[in-house]
């Protein structure tokens, strides 16, 4: 039995989490969140009224059955990403946030100077602070050491699909980590997460991949077998292919 | 969380049997993989893993040479003295022996200082007993003030102080901490350490810890062989270093493999470790630690020094005394145990060469401290 996630207070037993940007519908983005079986759902805090029970995302997701993650997406600084970040909490938010900081509208990369400065404030705040970072282990140190909750290393930029180009620096992020580490970003195909769940991730973010895809639905359930498979495959153990030793023994022969 | 709280949620009788229910299969599948971890490590500890020593020593002697190339550093160790509170049943430093105790003065530290600098030393390690009377903090800065112009790295192994004390120690100048727990088996080690402060298992295996908040660029750990059971041993030491990598991750983590030798008190170790078993622990912990500093000492003889220089060591002691003033005349008091390899720093030097190794004298500056 594999033991749950934990994130703050809270704990999982689904280590997918959904985004909530670019689906053709409302109703279609609910019915892939359910099929996908998360329990964390990112919302942009740029694209709903927190406030308000009508919004067309929200009013999609059930907040009984999913955690929702507000995000800062579009903050350029981290001026902008505590005010957002307080606003949110006022208007209902709870206290969970993704911390994205990203000067450039291109591709959308995170700003490492700017995100530690605003996830002291936010953690002083009392919030439980997820941030999205580059696949940097020293920042990601940094990070836990100011209490982030998880470190969210992108595996390729926002949206492009491009799946884990970061991995030898998100193996050092994981073997380093004292909080949980969740892909994010790039994974643009079910192997992509379960790829990152079979180096030992402890979770994975998926969106575009999702929500572009021409079945939304039977693509989240296909990512949520694809993390399955993943972290069932990294906990019982993967196998490489290896040289085969040399029969004589040329170091140890000496012991006997 | 400290480490001690950690290791609560293990148990020796626990991880003992996780250790002989690992099969052949295991092995190889830790061995295939790039990053065996914690799982894959207690395979190659296991006694499934006997038989595959050598492929386990190939794989480390290949992480070795990537991670740190073909070089070994030298140092060596300046006892300062042996006048010491507690009674470590297994050292001729025991308050309880009938050793003379002596205690060098700052000058006379500085003329063995002076000495290992003209063999080539660059790198040294400061040795003391448990006494704050004759070996206090202020008494210890004042030996490292004499020492820094002879010496780019000064390391300590003297005994657990408070983050203020070893904070200051480091601002003085000393850049790396060992500290041994002996054993982590906490039966054991109340056996061994029956009288002094170092009676307390958990202060023990939390200064490592304290050095890393004090900041020491180095942080030694390691067990003394031949107390328990070497494959649980070399379990904890696992997860010991992985969790000081993990949380002081500015400083580099060395494991040292002190192999239980005679001593004045003739103690006779329980579980006796054989080259063959010291071999197998090393080389196992070099494929779960790919970066971390493993350090072989005079305690071992040449022969199997030899042989282990590429094996995954990456420090050597060299021509060691270990009795306080040994170095530049005969102090006429007992060593903390006894040397095997009696070989002169240059010997030892060219022997690296000989493997095709470089031996490295200095591979630090003073002028990173402060
Ligand atoms: S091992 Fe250290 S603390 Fe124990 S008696 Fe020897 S010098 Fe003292």
């Amino acid at each position: 039995m594999d033991k749950p996630l934990v994130i703050g207070t809270h704990s999982f037993s689904s280590r997918l989490m959904m985004g909530t940007g670019k689906f053709s519908s409302p109703e279609v983005m609910r019915d892939a969140l359910e099929a996908s079986e998360a329990e964390i759902v990112t919302v942009a805090l740029r694209r709903v009224e927190l406030d308000n029970p009508g919004d067309t995302i929200l009013s999609h997701v059930d907040r009984d059955r999913f955690v929702l993650m507000p995000n800062t997406s579009g903050a350029r600084d981290a001026e902008e990403a505590v005010r957002l970040a307080r606003l949110a909490r006022a208007a209902g938010g709870g206290s969970f946030l993704k911390l994205e900081v990203t000067p450039d509208p291109n591709y959308l990369l995170p700003d490492p100077v700017e995100t530690i400065k605003a996830a002291e404030i936010l953690i002083k705040d009392g919030f439980t602070v997820l941030p999205y970072i580059q696949a940097d282990p020293i920042l990601a140190k940094r990070l836990e050491e100011i209490g982030t909750a998880t470190v969210m290393p992108l595996g390729s930029p926002i949206g492009s699909n491009r799946g884990i180009r970061t991995r030898d620096s998100i193996e050092i992020i994981i073997e380093m980590a004292n909080v949980p580490v969740v892909v994010d970003a790039g994974l643009g195909a079910p192997s992509h997460a379960a790829e990152a769940m079979e180096m030992g991730a402890d979770a994975v973010l998926v969106n575009t991949a999702v929500s572009v895809a021409g079945n939304p639905v039977a693509m989240a359930r296909a990512f949520k077998k694809g993390v399955e498979a993943g972290r069932e495959a990294f906990l019982a153990g993967l196998g490489q292919p290896r040289k085969k030793a040399e029969a004589s023994s040329p170091l140890t022969g000496f012991l006997r | 969380m400290t480490f001690y709280d950690e290791i609560g949620q293990h148990s020796w009788q626990v991880i003992e049997q996780e250790i002989l229910d690992r099969s052949p299969a295991d092995v190889e599948r830790a061995l295939s993989s790039s990053t065996p971890g914690m799982e894959g490590f207690i395979s190659l500890m296991s006694p499934a893993a006997d038989r595959m020593i050598e492929e386990i020593a190939q794989r480390a002697q290949l992480i070795t040479e990537q991670r740190f190339g073909r070089v070994i550093g030298l140092y060596a160790p300046l006892y300062v003295s042996n006048s010491c509170t507690n009674s470590c049943v297994y050292c001729s430093f025991n308050a309880d022996n009938p050793i003379s105790r002596l205690t060098l003065s700052v000058e006379q530290a500085r003329a063995e200082g002076a000495y290992l600098h003209e063999q080539g030393f660059r790198h040294v390690l400061l040795v003391s007993g448990e006494d704050q009377n004759a070996a206090g903090l202020d008494y210890l800065k004042a030996v490292v003030k004499g020492l820094r112009p002879l010496f780019d790295s000064i390391s300590i192994e003297i005994y657990p102080m408070d983050t203020d004390d070893y904070g200051e120690l480091a601002r003085s100048g000393v850049d790396g901490l060992i500290i041994y727990q002996e054993t982590y088996n906490p039966d054991r080690y109340k056996e061994v350490h029956p009288a002094g402060r170092k009676k307390d298992y958990r202060w023990r295996l939390e200064t490592p810890e304290t050095g890393g908040k004090a900041g020491f660029r180095r942080i030694g750990i390691g067990s003394l062989l031949g107390l328990s059971d070497w494959r649980i041993e070399g379990v904890y030491l696992a997860l010991h270093a992985r969790y000081l990598m993990r949380r002081y991750w500015r400083s580099q983590i060395t494991i040292s493999f002190p192999r239980l030798r005679p001593a004045v008190g003739g103690y006779c170790p329980p579980c006796p470790v054989s080259d063959r078993d010291l071999v197998h622990m090393m080389t196992a912990l070099r494929v779960f630690l790919p970066d971390a500093g493993l350090l072989l000492s005079t305690r071992e003889s040449p022969h199997l020094r030899n042989h282990m220089i590429p094996l995954g060591v990456t420090s050597m002691s060299a021509g060691s005394k270990t009795d306080p003033g040994g170095y530049t005349h005969d102090s006429g008091t007992e060593g903390q145990f006894e040397i095997s390899d009696h070989r002169s720093p240059h010997e030892i030097a060219q022997t690296i060469r000989d493997h095709g190794y470089e031996p490295v004298w200095k591979d630090w500056d003073s002028s990173f401290i402060v």
